[in-house]
């Protein structure tokens, strides 16, 4: 069972173009940021906004532009995941899951229902109406209610990022739980890295309504193409023509890397490679740039110092370090990467 | 600021306050007259010749002759009330309202019908018709009793479909064509032109008198006497005659 | 202070009704078949008429809700109209439509041998008429403030339109329901102008409680009195029962 998709929407600033195939049994994510059309892809695939292309699902067509097919949201079998749960206000908490259940005519739905909460850990609050519900509570009920359906395929809509912050991870194991177990397809769209890692086997990048990457949670986060990705990733991302053993960037700057090809090329620096001097060092690096302190954040004991200059980027340091230096915003730095740490790939 | 605004809205109601009804052009005087809805068509008639005449701006007040006797007794502003029977001027008499009151006409009841009369009406008696829808006016409008006492004089059982809390209510069900027939005044279908009526013989009908009086408490009691002076003399009997009245 | 006013507006005249009213009297009036003829009358028509506006309105709101531009300000202008309408005009439009020479009307009258007028059901109809635009306004603002993703949660779980509807959208939609029920009932119950003039007034038939008032001020004010009374004392128990949160759709 497959998952294969084009779908085109037209929106006010751009218009969303992707294609993906998801095989049963694999978790896709669609990871961009905010307002790059995933939220309008999982509709569409859903069948509750307006598409153009085609949509397979289990061979069955459910969209086809050109032979004119629509086939409605309730006849698709695509089970939907809101960010806020988006559970019935009306109905007790057994009475949602087993809404599915009675839709589809099927016989003790309420005992199938109570058997999916009990499953999962929820059976004492069978009889509690929603909004007595914690939030995690929630999220994970609405999971339950649409995998009740058996559906072919689940979708969620960035299913954690409405959760406090410590709540995510309880919920984040339930799902992991819960999709390992559900043998249908599985496509999440967020703007979480961190969501889409954890969840995900494979990993679709869409910016302004384009795919600009695919690969595993690994690739993607190893070898950003995108900005987005990388600055999440949290590691630099700058881009340039290669020659060999240098990168030349914008505005005449030059970072010598090893092998580096030739042509258009990203580079990538991880931060923790990036070291800071208040005077021009005398050694062996060859990447070696002026630069003017921005700002500081503290993680903890790391500290990341974003440097203005020719070469921007940003730099971890440890706390101490950062005292010791004196490193504040409108200082003057040295910026140094070894070459050996610059890790060029074709754009 | 707020200082203004009270003074602004005590301005306002003054002339509220101070003023009467209003009418056009050189008024010496200005009345209001408080007239049964039967004696609109003549009453308006008299409002040119006395604004002219004697300079008497008259503003008119036409309802069911029950409604003006509470609105009367509830303190509402009249000079003059011209009544469709002698009751209810009893009534306003007894509660000290008005002056002594004289008949100025009398009106007599007819059946009314649709223009040519389709459906074949020529007594009381087809009143009883149950394939008519019938409209009367309530009994506790003056015509309405009239009616009641005029179809009992008759020995007829009628049917209404709906008692209408004005005369004129009667006609207009009948001249748009939602009744077959009704019992009015003949000065109503006199005056209005898109009906037929039936006379009913003296034996079965109703007279109804109708007294005007000034009002104690009358505001204007020189224009409302000039009112009713004219209403009595030979040019305001002309013209309710010409309504369909009959005069005293 | 102006709110005190305002305050005053309302409450001297209810007051004024509640002082003068003969109340030892009162219980004798009660009995009177009038009294008790036109209270039987009145509250059956308005609750007839209250249940054709939900069966018609609920609908007609729905349509309003989902339409837009040019349409929808058509279409809501004509369903707010009676709202604006004197209700006497109203009575009159009703003769001209449907009057035994009016526009649908005459056809009744020719091909099934009815005729509207003068019958309960033209009470009912007047009512309905003034009434329904409270319900319709009511429901229509209900729809609006509603989350389409409870209907698309629905629908992703399988649900058919009728489920739907009936399951999710009408449960959501209950307050705004039933507070514009009440209002449109209160209305109705209240209905004069509209009603006198394509009904007519006959006692057990169309004779309402606002048209036997006005009938018995001049014959026997204390029935009025007391009828208005009975008519304020369940205006009252409605607009007190009904709590804030089913109030909260308006």
């Amino acid at each position: 069972m497959t998952l294969e998709a084009a779908v085109r929407v037209k929106r006010d600033a751009f218009t969303l173009d992707v294609s993906l195939s998801v095989a049963a049994g694999e978790t896709l994510a669609v990871l961009g940021p905010n307002g790059a059309g995933k939220t309008t892809l999982l509709r569409a695939l859903a069948g509750l906004d307006e598409m153009e292309g085609r949509v397979v699902l289990d061979g069955t067509v459910l969209e086809d532009t050109n032979a004119r097919v629509h086939v409605p949201t309730e006849r698709r079998r695509a089970g939907l995941v809101f960010q806020d749960h988006v559970l019935f206000p009306h109905l007790s908490v057994i009475e949602n899951i087993a809404f599915g259940l009675r839709a589809q005519r099927r016989p003790h739905a309420t005992a199938m229902a109570r058997r999916w909460l009990d499953d999962a850990g929820l059976g004492d609050r069978a009889e509690s109406m929603p909004k007595s519900l914690s939030g995690g509570q929630a999220q994970r009920v609405a999971l339950l209610r649409a995998l009740a359906t058996e559906p072919k395929l689940l979708l969620l809509d960035e299913p954690l990022s409405a959760l406090d912050v410590s709540v995510r991870a309880e919920v984040r194991r339930e799902l992991t739980r819960q999709l390992s177990s559900f043998q249908g397809v599985r496509v999440l769209v967020t703007h979480d890295p961190l969501e889409a890692m954890a969840l995900a086997d494979r990993i679709v990048v869409v910016e302004r309504g384009s795919v600009v990457q695919t690969g595993t949670p690994d690739e993607v986060t190893a070898r950003p193409r995108s900005r987005f990705v990388a600055d999440l990733a949290g590691v630099n991302l700058l881009r340039g023509r290669a020659h060999g053993d240098h990168v030349a960037l914008a505005g005449n700057a030059s970072l010598a890397a090893l092998d580096a090809g030739s042509g258009d090329v990203f580079a990538v620096i991880h931060p923790r490679a990036v070291a800071l001097y208040r005077s021009k060092p005398d050694g062996t690096p060859r990447n070696v740039w002026r630069g003017e302190v921005e700002g500081v954040d503290l993680q903890g004991d790391r500290v990341r110092v974003r440097v203005h200059g020719p070469v921007p980027l940003v730099a971890e340091v440890t706390r101490g370090a950062m005292q010791e230096l004196g490193l504040s915003a409108g200082a003057s730095v040295w910026l140094v990467v070894k070459a050996t740490e610059v890790s060029v790939y074709p754009a | 600021m707020r200082r203004k605004l009270w003074l602004l809205s005590a301005f306002c109601l003054l002339p509220a306050c101070i003023g009467g009804p209003s009418g056009g052009g050189p008024i010496k005087s200005g009345i209001t007259v408080f007239a049964a809805a039967s004696l609109q068509p003549a009453f308006d008639k008299m409002a040119t010749p006395l604004a002219e005449g004697d300079g008497i701006g008259i503003q008119f007040s036409y309802a069911g002759t029950q409604t003006l006797t509470t609105q009367i007794t509830q303190g509402a502003p009249a000079d003059v009330f011209a009544s469709a029977d002698a009751a209810h001027v009893t009534t306003l008499n007894n509660a000290g309202l008005v002056q002594e009151s004289q008949l100025f006409a009398h009106n007599r009841l007819e059946i009314v019908v649709a223009k040519g009369n389709p459906q074949g009406i020529h007594s009381l008696a087809d009143l009883g018709r149950r394939d008519l829808v019938i409209v009367l006016a309530d009994p506790s409008v003056p015509a309405g009793k009239y009616a009641q006492q005029a179809l009992a004089k008759a020995k007829v059982t009628v049917h209404p479909a709906s008692l209408e809390l004005q005369v004129t209510g009667v006609l207009s069900k009948v001249a748009l064509g939602e009744a077959d027939a009704g019992i009015v005044y003949h000065s109503d279908i006199v005056t209005s032109g898109k009906v037929d009526g039936v006379a009913i013989p003296d034996a079965q009908n109703v007279i109804a008198d109708y007294p005007i009086a000034v009002l104690k408490a009358a505001k204007n009691q020189a224009g409302a006497t000039a009112f009713v002076n004219f209403v009595l003399s030979a040019d305001g009997q002309a013209i309710l005659k010409a309504a369909g009245f009959e005069g005293v | 202070m102006l709110a005190g006013l305002g305050l005053l507006l309302f409450v001297l005249p209810l007051a004024g009704l509640i002082i003068q009213a003969p109340w030892n009297q009162a219980l004798g009036e009660l009995a009177d078949p009038t009294t008790t003829t036109a209270l039987g009358l009145s509250i059956f028509c308005s609750l007839t008429a209250t249940a054709i506006a939900l069966v018609l309105g609920i609908p007609l709101a729905m349509i309003l809700a989902r339409t837009r531009g040019t349409l929808r300000n058509v279409l809501r202008a004509l369903t707010t109209l009676p709202m604006v309408l004197p209700p006497v005009v109203g009575g009159v439009a009703l003769l001209l439509a449907f009057g035994r020479h009016g526009v649908a009307g005459s056809f009744l009258r020719q091909w099934f041998g009815i005729q509207i007028p003068f019958t309960t059901a033209a009470a009912v109809m007047a009512e309905t008429f003034v009434a329904m635009p409270f319900l319709v306004i009511a429901v229509e603002a209900g729809l609006r403030s509603l989350d389409h993703r409870y209907e698309e949660a629905a629908r992703s779980l399988g649900a058919g339109y009728w489920r739907v509807f009936t399951r999710v959208t009408l449960p959501l939609l209950r307050p705004a329901i039933v507070s514009g029920a009440v209002l449109c009932w209160a209305r109705a119950l209240g209905e004069f102008g509209a009603t006198i003039t394509f009904a007519g007034n006959f006692p057990g038939r169309t004779q309402t409680v606002p048209i036997a008032v006005y009938l018995a001020l001049e014959s026997n004010p204390d029935a009025a009195i007391t009828l208005s009374l009975i008519l304020l004392v369940v205006s009252v128990a409605i607009l007190v029962g009904m709590r804030d949160r089913w109030l909260g759709a308006l």
